[in-house]
């Protein structure tokens, strides 16, 4: 565990931790004291419960391999369960820092929860980690408070752009989404990429978040080289079935975000998803130590295939360990904390190496993956790595922030056709 | 061009599925006078045990047979031993299926947990036809087939059959159906076995392409609601038409509108409850 290695004052605890013995011997002057306090938002419950028991199996595996003792302190973990809306989001926040007096926040899952809390974050001072995409929260308005050791809903988007257009020189997309911010936003980061590398983005369609049947949507989308998806929650399973039985999957190419591919849903598709391309800045295939302990744990432990918001929160809690060792004493005071999470710098985690910028969002590998079927089933194969890709792809930060943040009409659709 | 023929086609698959989905619901809202809030969750469970059943090694009809009638049992045990304590009291019992359909999510997340399931479509109904460039799945055709075959079944039932009569009895009038020697309440038993069984059948025959993940009884309850204002509580050709034409706004609006497209489902609903409160083929309430 390179991390630990670097922090050589609490070496000793940590290097104890690391190899089975009990730390608290190893470290009295770290032991001593109150369990530092892991507070996990996350959802159990309606339709974005598959992500919110796949963050809370993610955790519980990181959490069960360190024993609950992270850098030489033993960790307690509270799980609140949001709703999967912002007021319980809220809710569960206050019940969080108030009442349970949590040290740290891992969560919560969706956008729209961030949002609603990012403000109260800020007041109570307390160290966030989130899997949330929302853009500005790591971008225009950047919370001290908060790091995202995943991506934004774009980032992944500007590389499947760049390789859409140069790996396999496609020039006219239709791009389609949910009609809300994490659609919109992961569709104008893939237009802007694409459109200014030469292509054309000639028909958006948006959708609504609810809707049985996407027959309608995929009959209007014509004459184009490909079609780029943002579809997220068991969405992209009904999407792909009907792309596949008009007919369109054997003639037009189907990319998508990470959500859109996610490893947790391939043991719900078929054949239809065979050739499907996502970028991921996670994928279950990927080979460092701490990724096959993680795949193997949770085969073992809840017989299901880490995906994205798993692999999250097993790096979230990666994150808390290594700001341990950067805050030592000071870990409990939250200013302190947060200022740790912005200098963690990870060289060993099941996404590989990253680090943490400016405004709290990682830099690490994107992944261009295939949906492929081996030994009769379906894997997402990594067909091309792009090495530190951040989340201002490879436009200056300051010109980057001078835009408006991505959304419906933002950078605005000039080449739409009928 | 296409897109047009595309869509109306597809409207009218949806429409059938619509109608499995909403006769039972009509039926059930037309006889006890209460809209069944738990019937988005007899489509969800019923699907959700559809696909165990298939994974048991069923064959698909079969598979939804099975689910139709495991869910027309617990349908009558809801009935029997929960909603007939509260009889005469409509508010409480809307409320109790409404609280059931909580339990019975919770309780398919579960079992099921969260993940989205997809059966396969049946091996006999695969495949595309294709005219002319244009591509329809055959299994949804089957569904319009499906749901034809189950509403000739069904009129037959409710108009030539004693048990029918009963029930139209029933709904017209319920007091004077009992007075004339109607067991009324038996009939509210097998009216929600019936209910319940379509609903799992129209769950497990619409899995295959609408998948089936939790929330899917909160998408479906709606449209089922809106069918049978549109159609007339109670009546079968009611929920037919309301059904294709629901399915036919549906297509259309997400795709001429599609900002618009819950304003165009909810519009004719809103225009019938003002002018034709009733229903396009309910009866005035006595």
């Amino acid at each position: 565990m390179t991390i630990q290695r670097r922090t050589v004052l609490k070496g000793m605890a940590a290097a104890g931790a690391s190899l089975g013995v009990s730390a608290k011997i190893a470290s009295p002057a770290l032991a001593q004291g109150a369990p530092f306090k892991i507070g996990l938002m996350t959802v159990k419950t309606g339709p974005l419960a598959q992500g919110g028991i796949q963050m809370e199996q993610g955790l519980l595996t990181f959490l069960k391999e360190k024993n609950n003792t992270l850098g030489g302190r033993k960790v307690e973990l509270v799980v609140a369960d949001t709703g999967g809306n912002p007021a319980g989001a809220k809710t569960k926040a206050q019940e969080l820092v108030e009442r349970d007096k949590v040290n740290v926040i891992l969560g919560p899952l969706a956008a729209f929860e961030l949002l609603a809390i990012t403000d109260y974050i800020l007041q109570t001072k307390t160290p966030l980690i989130a899997v949330a995409a929302a853009e500005d929260v790591t971008q225009r308005k950047a919370n001290p408070y908060i790091i995202r050791p995943t991506t934004t809903s774009a980032q992944c988007c500007h590389v499947m752009a760049d390789y859409a257009l140069k790996e396999l020189k496609l020039k006219r997309a239709a791009t389609i989404s949910e009609d809300f911010a994490f659609g919109h936003e992961q569709m104008a980061g893939f237009q802007r990429v694409f459109e200014e590398g030469g292509g054309k983005v000639v028909k958006k369609l948006w959708p609504p978040l609810v809707t049985p049947d996407y027959t309608p949507f995929i009959a209007q989308i014509g004459n184009v080289d490909m079609v780029f998806s943002g579809f997220a929650g068991s969405n992209p399973v009904k999407f792909m079935r009907a792309y596949a039985d008009l007919g369109l999957a054997a003639k037009t190419p189907l990319m998508g975000g990470w959500t859109f591919m996610d490893d947790a849903l391939l043991k719900s598709l078929g054949d239809e998803a065979l050739g499907v391309l996502s970028g991921s800045s996670y994928s279950s295939a990927f080979e460092s130590e701490s990724n096959k302990r993680l795949v193997a744990a949770m085969a073992k432990d809840y017989n299901s295939l880490p995906g994205g918001y798993a692999s999250g929160m097993y790096i979230g809690g990666m994150c808390v360990e290594s700001a341990l060792a950067i805050a030592g004493d000071k870990s409990t005071d939250g200013t302190a904390f947060a200022e740790a999470l912005h200098k963690i710098k990870l060289e060993e985690s099941p996404r590989g190496a990253f680090t943490i910028d400016a405004r709290g969002n990682a830099v690490g590998a994107v992944f261009v993956r295939k949906c492929e079927k081996k030994n009769g089933q379906l894997v997402n194969t990594v067909v091309k790595t792009y090495p530190n890709v951040s989340q201002f792809w490879t436009y200056p930060e300051d010109e980057f922030l001078k835009n408006p943040v991505y959304s419906r009409d933002y950078p605005p659709a000039k080449n739409l056709e009928n | 061009m296409n897109l047009w023929l595309v869509l109306a086609i597809n409207s009218i698959t949806l429409g059938g599925l619509l109608f499995l989905l909403s006769a039972g619901f009509s039926l059930i809202f037309g006889l006890m006078r209460i809209p069944n809030l738990m019937h988005g969750s007899f489509f969800m469970l019923g699907a959700y045990m559809g696909s165990t059943f298939l994974a048991k090694g069923f064959g698909f009809w079969p598979a939804a047979l099975a689910s139709a009638a495991s869910m027309a049992v617990l349908g009558g045990l809801v009935e029997r031993f929960l909603l007939r304590r509260l009889a005469g009291q409509e508010l409480a019992q809307v409320l109790l299926t409404l609280g059931l359909s909580f339990i019975i999510a919770d309780a398919c997340l579960m079992v099921w947990t969260g993940d989205p399931i997809q059966p396969s479509t049946p091996p006999d109904l695969r495949g595309a036809i294709i005219r002319s460039g244009l591509v329809f799945p055959i299994y949804r055709l089957a569904i319009v087939g499906v749901a034809i075959a189950m509403a000739i079944a069904l009129w037959l039932l409710i108009d030539k059959t004693r048990i029918g009569a009963m029930i139209r009895a029933g709904v017209d009038d319920a007091p004077i159906a009992r007075v004339v020697g109607i067991k009324v309440s038996q009939l509210f038993t097998l009216v929600f076995c019936l209910g319940a069984a379509l609903a799992a059948f129209a769950g497990v025959v619409g899995s295959p392409y609408l998948s089936i993940y939790p929330g899917l009884d909160a998408e479906m309850l709606p449209l089922a609601l809106i069918v049978v204002i549109l159609g007339g509580a109670g009546s079968l050709p009611g929920a037919l038409l309301g059904s294709f034409i629901i399915g036919f706004l549906y297509n259309f609006g997400q795709a001429m509108f599609p900002d618009l497209a819950y304003v165009i489902l909810f519009v004719p609903m809103v225009l019938v409850l003002v002018l034709r409160p009733q229903g396009l083929f309910g009866r005035v309430a006595l």
